[in-house]
């Protein structure tokens, strides 16, 4: 056993440093919690009138875990102030903040908080779905200003019986969404990186021909490289003027300036959308559409998803310290 | 078949009156202003009825038409339709029953997650432009929330099925015990309500279910407990309800019908805990061509001699 103290350590504490890397905006209300077992390194606290970088390269030496707080961006210029830095965690499900390449690079190991959310996020694509087709949110405003009253019966909407649904993506989010879809009699087909030998649900190799067999698509992959705008017009054309896209992933997975233009000319029949390109700005010329949900990026906000978030960062924290296996670890192509 | 009179009583659904149109001859009741002249022209023309939960063929309409063979009605529930009359008078009932039993399961669920991840109050917080100045916060996870059914029909089965797959714990109540059922039974209203996180009607309405959810009930479901009601208004005493939602003493509820349609109390209407939908839970496409196709079906059997699809009586 050896009488020097761990590098990244209070002296005499047992207790490892662990920088927080956030907003200064963004709170990061479970500190309490993790001081018990670790060093909190947090430039916004610690040392307010510091500018960042400066922290980090002051203190933040010997730390060898972050806790990244989503979507704060983590940039190769930060990485390279943190030299010892082993491991990232994320809070969130979505990693494209993080420079993952950088991190490859360094063979800093990055974990997400996917399996935390995944049921939420499932949830509210259902959620979204269902509101679509049966107008939930347009019928629920037209009875509110009177007019059920005024006009009669709200038009019709559509069943979600007998729809094929398209998942992108068949990770935590996916599964749990098929798994939910099924008992209300939809058909689940998908398109991920690749195909999963123990999956019962037929698998396309594109998204062009996942999206001409199906009647409904929801969004539930990450975005990266490769999914940037991987619902371009053509995908949504082959969807047809009945179909809809429900988007609990990132905004940029869709090209938005087409999805409005296809929604506008009714050439796409309806959307749920809980992700914008550019958040809190969103396309006003959405807002006259009945056919059309609108959601603040809240697919995941509660208060159950925040406590299992807080229970997966502090176990993998844990896990990470005592070297033992990692939760929810980024897999790198 | 294009001689046989059929009175609609009130419209619909404009597929349903061209299929009806197709082979029968229809008269609508609502074309006529006068109801009096009506019965005294036709009502020797008149051998069937379709009507809906809105408007059914009551005593006053049987008395009226001598020649009434059949009352093919657009609906599942058949509160508005004089049955034991009906079988004095040797006239056969029918309903459409099951093809609308997953509209209405879906639009329960949808409710529920309506209330709990408030979907519609975040699109309505969109639409008013509030995103640039501020979150609009938290919600509550649905999945896995102990969920309570009453009545455990064909559409409490259907909701039980989806919301199984969201985790959720079921226990129900029904005038008896369901021999073969894995959820759990208790024996009256409260007691579930004061073991469930939501509570669903999803029963029949009758003498005995009017006003089924009163006060005590809300009172079991307390403060984070939500009511979802796609039975009939008449299952919740409303009154006791709003009072309920604006004292804290119940957390929320998700409305597809009312005890007065269309009229909704103003109360409800400003509230952020509710979701209000104007009794679509059949109102699909799909799901009205079917039925269509149902009354039309069971109309075209009776006058063939042939048996009917969905009898009631």
């Amino acid at each position: 056993m050896s009488s020097q103290p761990e590098p990244g350590t209070e002296p005499g504490s047992g207790r490892p440093d662990v920088l927080v890397h956030r907003f200064r905006s963004f709170d990061f209300p479970f500190q309490a919690s993790f001081r018990d077992h670790f060093t909190i390194l947090d430039p916004w606290t610690d040392s307010p009138d510091e500018p960042a970088d400066a922290f980090l390269a002051r203190r933040a030496g010997g730390a060898r875990a972050l806790v990244c707080v989503g979507p704060t961006p983590l940039p190769a210029d930060t990485l390279r102030l943190l030299p010892s830095l082993q491991v990232v965690i994320g809070t969130s499900a979505g990693v494209d903040h993080i420079d993952l390449r950088e991190c490859r690079r360094r063979g800093i190991a990055v974990t997400n908080a996917g399996a935390a959310f995944a049921e939420d996020a499932a949830d509210y694509a259902v959620a979204l779905l269902l509101d679509v087709l049966r107008r939930m949110s347009a019928a629920d405003r037209y009875l509110r200003e009177g007019l059920w009253l005024k006009n009669g019966n709200y038009p019709l909407g559509f069943k979600l019986g007998g729809k094929r649904v398209g998942i992108v993506g068949l990770g935590n989010i996916g599964s749990h969404v098929a798994k939910r879809l099924q008992p209300f009699g939809c058909d689940i087909a998908y398109n991920s990186r690749s195909k999963k030998p123990s999956c019962p649900f037929p698998y396309y190799a594109s998204i062009h021909d996942l999206a001409s067999n199906s009647d409904v698509l929801i969004l539930c992959c990450a975005l990266t490289e490769e999914t940037h705008h991987v619902i371009n017009r053509e995908v949504m054309t082959v969807l047809g003027d009945r179909g809809v896209i429900i988007n609990v992933g990132r905004g940029s997975l869709i090209d938005e300036k087409e999805l409005v233009q296809s929604l506008l000319q009714g050439e796409l029949g309806g959307a749920g959308l809980d992700v914008f390109e550019d958040e809190p700005n969103m396309p006003k010329e959405l807002f006259g559409l009945d056919n059309v949900v609108l959601s603040p990026h809240r697919a995941v906000i509660t208060p159950e998803s925040f406590e299992a978030m807080r229970e997966l960062t502090i176990s993998n924290l844990k896990a990470f310290f005592s070297n033992e296996p990692l939760s929810c670890l980024v897999q790198h192509k | 078949m294009d001689a046989i009179g059929v009175l609609m009583t009130c419209p619909m659904f404009a597929y349903l009156e061209q299929e009806l149109e197709k082979r029968f001859k229809l008269y609508r009741f609502w074309d006529f202003p006068s109801q009096r002249q009506f019965f005294k022209s036709h009502s020797g023309s008149i051998r069937a009825v379709v009507g809906n939960t809105k408007l059914g063929a009551d005593s006053a309409l049987i008395d009226a038409l001598p020649r009434l063979e059949i009352v093919a009605s657009y609906s599942v529930g058949l509160d508005k339709i004089d049955l034991g009359k009906y079988e004095e008078k040797g006239i056969r009932v029918t309903n459409t029953p099951e093809v609308l039993t997953d509209d209405v399961a879906d639009i329960a669920i949808a409710l529920m997650l309506g209330v709990l991840r408030k979907f519609c109050g975040c699109d309505a917080f969109v639409r008013g432009g509030k995103w640039k100045g501020g979150d609009f916060g938290f919600t509550t996870k649905f999945s896995g929330k102990s969920i309570g059914i009453v009545g455990l029909g064909r559409i409490g089965s259907a909701i039980a099925k989806r919301a199984e797959a969201f985790n959720c714990p079921i226990s129900y109540y029904s005038r008896s015990e369901k021999p073969h059922v894995h959820y759990k039974y208790y024996p009256n209203p409260v007691a579930l309500a004061r073991h469930c996180r939501i509570l669903v009607v999803a029963c029949a309405l009758t003498e005995e279910t009017r006003h089924i959810i009163g006060r005590e009930v809300m009172d079991a479901l307390g403060p984070e407990g939500v009511l979802i009601n796609v039975g009939r208004g008449a299952h919740v005493d409303e009154p006791a309800l709003i009072s309920a939602l604006l004292e804290g003493r119940l957390g929320g509820a998700g409305l597809d019908v009312f005890e007065n349609e269309p009229e909704v109390a103003e109360e409800l209407l400003r509230m952020d805990n509710v979701v209000l939908l104007p009794h679509v839970g059949s109102d699909t496409v799909e799901t009205c061509e079917a039925m269509a196709d149902l009354v039309v079906a069971n109309l075209e059997a009776h006058f063939t001699g042939k048996p009917l699809l969905t009898p009631v009586v």
